[in-house]
């Protein structure tokens, strides 16, 4: 038994994106901007991969910058935003407590050079309050940036509604869809989106790719300096083999968005419903505003990093926000941003299933989940003082 | 490439002496669940030499390892020779820790020491 359920991680890159990257890389491997026919074949590839990207999130193709993927693309488009805001001196952006650390730890760095970054509470359900956006836009507020879909608990925002706000208060708005493109429909023009992060390989497509988009008008600043490549905005011989990739892998998904999305989610609530009867549990997140494929849940009295390598034995993949799992002596950032306490936060799961998994996958799961739970809990010293009624049981 | 050695990994799926002694000569809890970790020992002592020893972990791997293996290097050892277990010998018996997991050991030496303690306290 072998099942992969942490695709929020990374994605396995799909049969037919792979065919791309080797048939590109033997046949257009070479230099868009040379002028002779292998490089201009190579640069066709890529304006047609440009072409395609656009048109799968309705922009125009001269907005979509490709990068090295997620991370890139938001340093991009914030430090852009923050670049243009303190021209105009507005140094105030708005965010949440829980971006990605490529979004937050960006903030941070630009906090240090005078900003002022207001982020926004997500609440115990794990979503944004757009009239609160509305409240927190400033006079000097040059950005709002707010994912589209949590990595760990996988809660949608309200994106096209905060979006609304901004363009109508002037602010550019960013988000980070690095989990949402490819499962979830994007479209940037409905949902007032300025600027956009994507990554491929959470869609199927290869490790270190990905693209901003861009609106016209908003000028980018480059984070990598050197050669004219992507109209002077960020240098660097194209990737082509793994952009073209990226397009396989992005028209797949989106050619099957919609059935993928009603057969992932039937499974999302089945393994709701069933971690849930687990006592002492808690589902982490909105339980209908999620992603397809995301479950997250906190057990109390036992520890993630445990779980998840008893959960391999058993050949289950998954991931947890623990503290031991990050390296760090914090639970997830995320988890406390809802406010989980340290406590619960260090017993969580996060398993984000893919469209290989099946019924009998859902039940193995949940039973094995079951298992290892009750065994972590039958020493745990935590567990005996809940039980005991020492300690108050928080779930 | 395994994030722990086979030592530990035995340890953790197959922990030596878990569970609880209701009539411990001597009891030691440290850690505390914000860091996320907790160890629970337990001792049963006979003339000065440990007879008998329990714990229970909340934690990572290895911190139900390191538990695991201190209870092993003290089992029938006179209290003055536990007294003296060290981290780094928890951590050389498992064949090594990673770097930022090595407080793991450090919490087992310190589980073992408190639950000595107790019993010096007791006995008095
Ligand atoms: C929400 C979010 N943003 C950004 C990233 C970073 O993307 P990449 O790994 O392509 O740099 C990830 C993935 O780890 C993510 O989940």
């Amino acid at each position: 038994m072998a099942i992969y359920a942490d695709n929020a991680a990374t994605t396995k890159i799909s049969d037919a994106a792979l065919e791309t990257m080797t048939k590109c890389m033997k046949e257009n491997w070479g230099n868009p901007s040379s002028l002779y026919t292998v490089g201009q074949d190579a640069k066709e590839v890529l304006e047609i991969s440009r072409e395609e990207i656009a048109s799968l999130i309705n922009a125009d193709p001269r907005e979509i910058t490709f990068t090295s993927g997620g991370s890139e693309a938001d340093n991009q488009a914030i430090r852009s935003a923050a670049a243009i805001g303190k021209r105009k001196g507005k140094m105030h952006i708005i965010s949440t407590a829980f971006e990605h650390h490529a979004v937050l730890h960006t903030l941070d760095a630009l906090k240090a050079e005078g900003f002022e970054i207001t982020l926004l509470d997500v609440h115990e359900n794990g979503l944004v309050i757009p009239g609160e956006v509305e409240a927190a836009i400033r006079e000097d507020t040059c950005l709002v940036t707010v994912m589209y879909a949590n990595n760990e608990i996988g809660t949608i925002q309200p994106i096209r509604e905060i979006g609304q706000i901004c363009r109508k208060k002037d602010v550019i708005f960013h988000t980070d869809a690095v989990q949402a493109v490819g499962h979830l429909p994007i479209d940037v023009a409905a949902d007032n989106i300025d600027m956009l992060s994507a990554s491929a390989h959470k869609f199927h497509g290869p490790k270190g790719v990905g693209f901003l988009y861009t609106r016209k008008g908003i000028p980018l600043t480059n984070i990598i300096n050197g050669g004219a490549q992507e109209r002077g905005k960020r240098a660097g011989t194209e990737n082509v083999p793994g952009i073209a990739a990226m397009v396989t892998a992005l028209k797949e998904a989106c050619a099957g968005m919609e059935a993928n999305a009603a057969s992932l989610s039937a499974k999302r609530d089945a393994l709701i419903k069933g971690l849930g009867a687990i006592p002492h549990s808690a589902l982490n997140g909105d339980a209908v505003r999620r992603l397809p494929g995301n479950v997250n849940f906190c057990f109390e009295g036992i520890e993630g990093e445990s779980l998840l390598l008893l959960l391999d034995d058993k050949g289950i993949q998954a991931s947890s926000g623990s503290a031991c799992t990050s390296g760090s002596l914090d639970p997830s950032h995320v988890l406390l941003a809802i406010g989980r306490v340290h406590d619960v936060a260090h017993g969580s799961l996060r398993l984000s299933i893919g469209e290989d998994i099946t019924d009998r996958d859902v039940e193995y799961i949940i039973r094995s989940v079951g298992e290892v739970v009750e065994y972590l809990r039958s020493f745990s010293p935590i567990w005996r003082d809940l039980t005991s009624g020492k300690k108050q049981f928080i779930l | 490439m395994a994030l722990y050695s086979e030592k530990v990994m035995d340890h953790f799926r197959n922990p030596r002496n878990v569970g609880v002694i209701e009539d411990a000569d001597g009891v030691g809890e440290v850690g505390n669940a914000k860091c996320g970790d907790i160890m629970k020992m337990y001792l049963k002592i006979d003339d000065d030499v440990i007879t008998d020893v329990k714990f229970e972990t909340f934690g990572c791997g290895s911190a139900i390892a390191s538990s695991s293996m201190a209870t092993e290097l003290i089992k029938g050892k006179p209290v003055s020779e536990a007294m003296e277990l060290t981290n780094k010998a928890v951590a050389e018996a498992l064949d090594g820790l990673p770097d930022y997991k090595m407080h793991c050991s450090v919490l087992a030496e310190e589980a073992i020491r408190s639950a000595l303690e107790d019993y010096e306290m007791k006995k008095k």
